[in-house]
């Protein structure tokens, strides 16, 4: 059992480092619905002796159609109103980047050898994970330009979180969770919408040029 | 004693290995392809043949395919085969392993400058930048297997690989064999990193460091390409293969049939990929070698 939940979270883990790496818009909203379906069995797995509960499989149901369909959905849709289809000179470059990632795994790795799971819970590997999605999340979140791809570490940021919550509180009560995902959801929504209009109304949607806001041309 | 079986088996077999990998092409392009022991005969062939050396060039020159080939003879002697350990093992030797393919790779690169020509320059120019990535995913890739085995030399490394070590480690194994596997298709410069067919000097990286060279020292650089295949492929082969928890006959059997099926992949790999941009080469290097990384935080943890 507990190979099959490490083996899951390496995946996770190098979905999150091609998103590093990928200079495609394409290939970077496949690796976020890759990892939202990557996610869903997490719950099931950690579920353990105690044996598959309703609350597991809801979950895991929940993320798939959620994270792995909904998500990508809509990012897909954003820019499909643009003529955007790849990220345009990051504020670090790809390589950089992957190294970056590299650094960032060495950190996750290394605070989670500091902060000792409770007994019984989880496997080695959940804490590591977890870290390392969030740092990378935070990380695209602040080198990339493009309103999308923000959106998208702003995405494996909320996987990471995920990560933490089914691996170290697995019995947190359903409701949490689902009204989480909601939320997620509503957020994921209204940012699909913004940078739909943004690509429409400005035909870009580089957050680098949008220092000013006003209603009329610049003198 | 059977140390001796699995060096012998290289020294005579490798040159099959491209025959392999030509023949699944040939299958995938619909055509008949050459005869699997083609290598052996363009080996005859060019064994018969004298050599031209230019003016230009100096011992520098003659001494390429002799180094490489001596550095290749005693990186097999070093690579374990079949589940037994190899004739020659002492601690930390994967070190001297990577170094003997520097040691070769080195080599070529000289008697390619040698020449003069601005061709053979820019080859192995490339060679070196892509030498030098390959080689930390490598390295990396082999202290992880180090660490989940506990064992220095490549022969307690890879020999001490069952069942077990698999189903205990089996997502670090497994990334260190994509990762090795990367390394193997970089060194022996073979698709997505060289195309070997390619005739256009301009985009040539391994073939146009040999582009002068002729008769016997050809054919000497194409055996020891052969042994570099056999030697590296053996390395991903004893990771992936837990040959331990089989008998000594059929685990050499089994080695053997591992060889052959890197070698189809490799095909299959090569009539479905394009080669990269050359650009993008180092990303690819780079994703092994953190791939490697990974597999080995994984297994410090």
């Amino acid at each position: 059992m507990n190979s099959w939940i490490d083996a899951d979270l390496v995946l996770i883990t190098l979905t999150s480092l091609v998103l590093l790496g990928a200079s495609r818009l394409g290939t970077t909203i496949r690796m976020v619905a890759l990892q939202g379906v990557l996610l869903s069995p997490l719950p099931l797995l950690l579920a353990g002796d105690a044996g598959i509960t309703l609350r597991a499989a809801g979950l895991a149901v929940a993320t798939v159609l959620i994270k792995g369909i909904g998500f990508p959905w809509l990012m897909d849709r954003a820019v499909r109103g643009g003529s955007l289809r790849r990220e345009l000179d990051p504020r670090l470059g790809y390589n950089a980047s992957l190294l970056a990632g590299v650094l960032l795994l060495a950190v996750a790795f290394l605070l989670s050898s500091r902060l000792p799971l409770p007994p019984g819970e989880g496997t080695p590997l959940v804490l590591p994970a977890a870290l390392f999605n969030i740092l990378a999340g935070m990380f695209v979140i602040a080198s990339r330009r493009q309103a999308i791809t923000q959106v998208l570490g702003y995405l494996v940021l909320e996987n990471g979180i995920y990560v933490f919550g089914v691996g170290i509180a697995s019995h947190q009560p359903l409701l949490v969770e689902l009204g989480i995902l909601l939320d997620v959801f509503a957020a994921v929504f209204v940012m699909g919408i913004v940078i739909f209009h943004m690509g429409r109304e400005l035909d870009h949607i580089d957050t680098g040029r949008m220092t000013l806001l006003n209603d009329w041309e610049k003198e | 004693m059977s140390g001796y079986a699995g060096l012998l088996a290289a020294l005579v077999l490798a040159p099959l290995l491209p025959g392999v990998i030509n023949r699944t092409k040939s299958f995938f392009a619909g055509r008949r392809g050459p005869p699997l022991l083609q290598p052996y005969f363009d080996l005859a062939k060019l064994l018969r043949k004298g050599a031209v050396y230019s003016t230009t060039t100096t011992w520098l020159f003659r001494a390429g395919p002799v180094v490489g080939l001596a550095a290749m003879l005693v990186a097999a002697a070093l690579a374990p085969f079949g589940g037994v350990s190899a004739p020659l093992a002492f601690a930390g030797d994967f070190l001297f392993f990577a170094g003997l393919l520097g040691v070769a790779r080195f080599a070529t690169m000289l008697a390619a400058l040698d020449t003069g020509s601005s061709f053979e320059g820019m080859g192995a120019s490339r060679e070196a930048q892509f030498a030098a990535l390959a080689e930390p995913a490598f390295l990396l890739g082999l202290t992880a297997v180090a660490w989940k085995t506990g064992g220095l030399s490549l022969s307690g490394m890879l020999g001490t690989t069952s069942f077990a070590t698999w189903s205990g480690a089996a997502a670090p194994l497994a990334l260190v064999c994509v990762s090795l596997l990367v390394v193997f298709l970089a060194e022996n410069a073979r698709i997505p990193v060289d195309d070997p067919n390619t005739h256009l000097e301009l985009t040539m990286i391994h073939e146009v460091m040999v582009l002068d060279h002729g008769g016997p020292d050809l054919a000497l650089i194409q055996y020891a390409a052969a042994l570099k295949l056999w030697v590296l492929g053996s390395l991903v082969v004893g990771i992936a293969l837990p040959v331990r928890s089989l008998a000594h006959g059929w685990a050499f059997a089994a080695s053997v049939a591992g060889m052959l099926a890197l070698c189809v992949v490799v095909g299959v790999v090569e009539s479905c990929l394009a080669r990269l941009r050359l650009t993008r080469v180092p990303q690819l290097l780079l994703g092994a070698g953190v791939l490697s990384l990974l597999a080995l935080f994984i297994g410090l943890k």
